[in-house]
């Protein structure tokens, strides 16, 4: 046998009773040197647990291995079944043989002390050095996961890092022992997309340098897709499926493959927008936001005059009914805040958010992203869809009810939810929940601020499907902000991009998709993973968001558009 | 909160600690209506200072008085003023940790910083300032204890109130309009009632005994109402003579703070979403 690490009928359980409560229920899978895996799969898939019993990290979350064996084949040529080995051994696996990383690089990372500090420490705890020789050492992995500056690097705390610096801080530290395999648990989900782009360009390269084997774990099929030779797709702690990326990918065997592929929404550069609800000529906005100007203060001298972060800076758009704007951009870049500052949220510091009297006394109306935390865990369902319209004047009676059970009807809830609580849903179920009571007050517009982005690929799909049936169905606009331009072009009819608080390209959704004018809008495109464009290659693209923090008085120069066709316009970029 | 009561009672600590509340709230109901075996005040002048006996089960006092008949009677006389002051102390220092959070900003500052003078003195030394103001007495010592631990409630109230403040369901309902006093209650004090109910049951247990205190300093209940910590006072000169007048008072104020321990701590095993076991 050549392989490096070959993984035998692995079963893990959880609990009193591991064998009763599997969460790993027979998975097998064989790893070469130099070879990439990608365990695909949804939450509670057992993608993590499976991944994490390799350096017997499951331990230390309360599972036990309770039957199969991980032949895993040493450095000095040894190979060790780590499903029986004992602690000690297990010390000297971690980090030497088996590398990690993982998903929260803020968490990951010890706050109290500096970078170079803790890489440091890596290379005392793997190769043993000290002093200087650990200092030039950590000076020159710095560089290979090209942090620029890196002398100066090494004496910031984590918290100075953005989070793509301290994912690429993560890898160095991984990197210290030269472990043959990395297992790397969803490294990019909590980045922005050119970030994850440039860290998945910096792995790809460090794989080609080093030579080590990776294990890749990901809910985003489109990701692995551009990394792994193999992907392994499981489902409910099963490998369904196996193989060649391309075999998985172009010609998927078993139904849960078809379903994820066909589930998650590939990014067509687009070509799969909708074509319904086009804006006719002399549409009524129904809202009109012009120059929208949301600061806040920051600094706490009392007699200094104080700077400003310009989280939005004069954002202007308009939202006739029906019609879909999605505002994308990275965390950070101001579309939150315009969204709260549309609901009177957030104070808003200039401009003019006009709304037209619509069909109800409060026709904006919000969806939160998190469902979990946006109805409240002590009311039953009853009383929290009854909110909006005791707020508003209405009494507890039939006809209230009789519109509580039509729209949790119509959002594909059961009658008898009524007299449930929140956590006795799943997170799809509750953000029905949360656009059934959105829909309460019978408003125009909905906000949706990131409404599908905590859920499961598939869940996510019958959703979107949901919104657009009850966009139809009652003429709604929605303004829809995400990250995530593959969902963004399922839904949206115009799109908005969003760059340090200030809107850089406007227009109609197809030729913005297929056509980025804007640079920002041009690399935020290309960094989308998608299936189509797995053999293309990225070089690593170091390029920085600016600070939004500004000095007293600032004033931004007004924006110059250009139009770059019908409805669609962009702001012209200072040259340098 | 049927439910709560079933699972306090299938806790180990739990049962026993409501065992002995039910046992003391049952010794103050039977006070109160009088059904003692003696009067507590009457002084049986041929049985000074007898030992525990078929006919005084505790003992008698110096003046003859039946011990059991008299800590009944002081029994309800603590739990009258520990229950007062603690649901006074609850609903003052409820409000004003809702509201300081809510508000937040000068307002908080006032609120809190108020309440941190008041934190800052040891309580008996609190209740003493305010005895000694206004006067002792049983309502003094209900208004004294309530001021002591209104802070703790303040506290206890403010910080997670503080944290749902910004959760997203509190910002939903600012979307849809709903009033300050909707979210301040459904939103804000439902979702505190698990913390509440744990402090109430621990306060209750220090201000039994912070009125013991002062019913021992002779500045709570005045003779010749009988009380616990007045007991324990009239004791002291006799301890070799007549131990079990010492003793029974000593146990029986031991023994409630004991039983108000237990609940409030299985209480918090119970409400501790870490502890708790899902129920889907």
């Amino acid at each position: 046998m050549t392989g490096l690490l070959s993984v035998r009928d692995l079963r893990v359980g959880f609990g009193q009773n591991p064998k009763a409560n599997e969460v790993v229920k027979g998975v097998s899978f064989d790893l070469g040197p130099g070879e990439t895996l990608g365990i695909v799969g949804e939450s509670g898939s057992g993608k993590s647990v499976s991944a994490l019993s390799i350096n017997r990290l499951v331990d230390f979350g309360g599972g036990r291995i309770t039957h199969g064996s991980i032949q895993l084949t040493r450095s000095d040529g040894t190979v060790l079944d780590v499903a029986k080995a004992d602690e000690k051994t297990l010390l000297g696996i971690r980090g030497r043989d088996v590398g990690m990383i993982f998903q929260e690089p803020m968490t990951s990372l010890n706050p109290v002390h500096t970078v170079g500090a803790q890489i440091e420490e890596a290379f005392r705890l793997s190769k043993g050095l000290t002093g200087a020789q650990a200092h030039k050492a950590t000076l020159d992995v710095l560089g290979r996961v090209r942090i620029p500056d890196a002398q100066s690097r090494l004496g910031y705390y984590p918290h100075q890092l953005s989070g793509g610096m301290r994912q690429r801080i993560m890898i160095a530290m991984a990197l210290a022992a030269s472990p043959r395999v990395l297992i790397a648990d969803e490294p990019t989900t909590a980045l922005d997309v050119t970030v994850q782009a440039q860290i998945m360009a910096l792995l790809a390269e460090l794989r080609e340098e080093t030579g080590m084997a990776m294990i890749f774990i990901t809910h985003d099929i489109g990701l692995v897709a551009g990394i792994a030779d193999r992907i392994m797709v499981m489902q409910n702690g099963v490998a369904v499926e196996q193989g060649e990326t391309d075999g998985v990918l172009d010609n998927p065997q078993h139904d849960y493959t078809r379903h994820l592929l066909r589930a998650v929404p590939h990014f067509t550069s687009g070509k799969a927008v909708r074509d319904d609800g086009r804006r006719a000529e002399q549409q009524e906005p129904i809202v009109k936001v012009d120059n929208l100007v949301v600061r806040f203060p920051v600094g706490k001298a009392w007699f200094k005059p104080k700077g400003a972060i310009h989280a939005v800076d004069g954002v202007s758009f308009d939202l006739v009914p029906g019609e879909t704007l999605a505002i994308v951009g990275e965390s950070g870049c101001g579309k939150s805040t315009t969204a709260r500052a549309l609901l009177g949220l957030n104070s808003k510091t200039r401009g003019e958010i006009v709304t037209e009297a619509g069909r109800s006394v409060r026709p904006v109306q919000m969806v939160f992203q998190d469902p979990f935390a946006s109805l409240n865990p002590r009311l039953n369902v009853e009383a929290l869809l009854a909110e909006p319209a005791i707020a508003n004047g209405q009494r507890r009676d039939d006809a209230l009810r009789e519109r509580m059970t039509f729209l949790l009807d119509r959002v594909g809830l059961p009658q008898d939810a009524l007299t449930r609580y929140p956590h006795q849903f799943s997170g799809g179920q509750r953000q029905r929940l949360c656009i059934a009571r959105a829909l309460m007050l019978n408003p125009d517009v909905v906000v949706l601020d990131e409404a599908v982005s905590a859920l499961d690929v598939s869940v996510q799909a019958k959703v979107l499907e949901l919104l657009v049936d009850l966009q139809q169905e009652f003429g709604l606009a929605y303004l829809f902000i995400s990250h995530d331009m593959a969902v963004v072009e399922r839904i949206a009819h115009r799109i908005a991009v969003m760059f340090a608080g200030q809107i850089v390209e406007l227009g109609e959704a197809r030729a913005v998709l297929s056509d980025p004018q804007h640079s920002y809008t041009k690399r935020l495109i290309a960094a989308v993973p998608a299936i189509e464009r797995r053999k293309q290659r990225f070089a690593v693209d170091m390029t920085q968001v600016p600070s939004l923090v500004r000095p007293p008085g600032f004033e931004p120069s007004p924006a110059q558009w250009r139009e770059a066709g019908d409805d669609h316009r962009v702001r012209v970029e200072d040259t340098p | 909160m049927g439910k709560m009561m079933s699972s306090l009672f299938r806790h180990p600590s739990g049962r026993i600690g409501l065992v002995i509340i039910g046992l003391y709230l049952l010794a103050a109901i039977l006070g109160t209506l009088g059904l003692t075996p003696h009067d507590p005040l009457k002084l049986f002048a041929i049985d000074r200072l007898k030992a525990p006996s078929q006919t005084y089960w505790f003992g008698t006092d110096l003046l003859g008085r039946d011990a059991f008949s008299r800590l009944m009677v002081g029994i309800r006389q603590s739990m009258l003023i520990a229950f007062a002051s603690v649901a006074i102390a609850t609903i003052a220092g409820t409000i004003i940790g809702l509201l300081s959070a809510w508000w937040g900003g000068i307002w908080d500052g006032i609120f809190m910083r108020v309440m941190d003078v008041l934190l800052a003195f040891p309580a008996i030394l609190l209740a003493l300032l305010i005895i000694a103001i206004v006067g002792p007495g049983t309502m003094t010592s209900v208004a004294a204890i309530a001021i002591v631990y209104t802070p703790i409630f303040a506290r206890v109230v403010r910080g997670p109130a503080l944290s749902l403040k910004q959760r997203d369901f509190v910002d939903a309902a600012r979307t849809f309009g709903s009033s300050q006093g909707y979210v301040l209650t459904r939103h804000l004090l439902l979702n505190l009632v698990a913390p509440l109910v744990v402090q109430v049951t621990l306060a209750l247990a220090w201000a039994l005994l912070t009125e013991a205190g002062l019913s021992f300093l002779g500045l709570g209940t005045q003779p010749p109402t009988p009380s616990l910590g007045l007991m324990l006072a009239e004791s002291r000169n006799l301890m070799t003579h007549a131990p079990w007048l010492m003793i029974f008072p000593a146990v029986t104020i031991m023994l409630g703070i004991l039983g108000f321990n237990l609940t409030g701590d299985a209480l918090r095993d119970i409400l501790d979403p870490r502890t708790q076991r899902r129920e889907a």
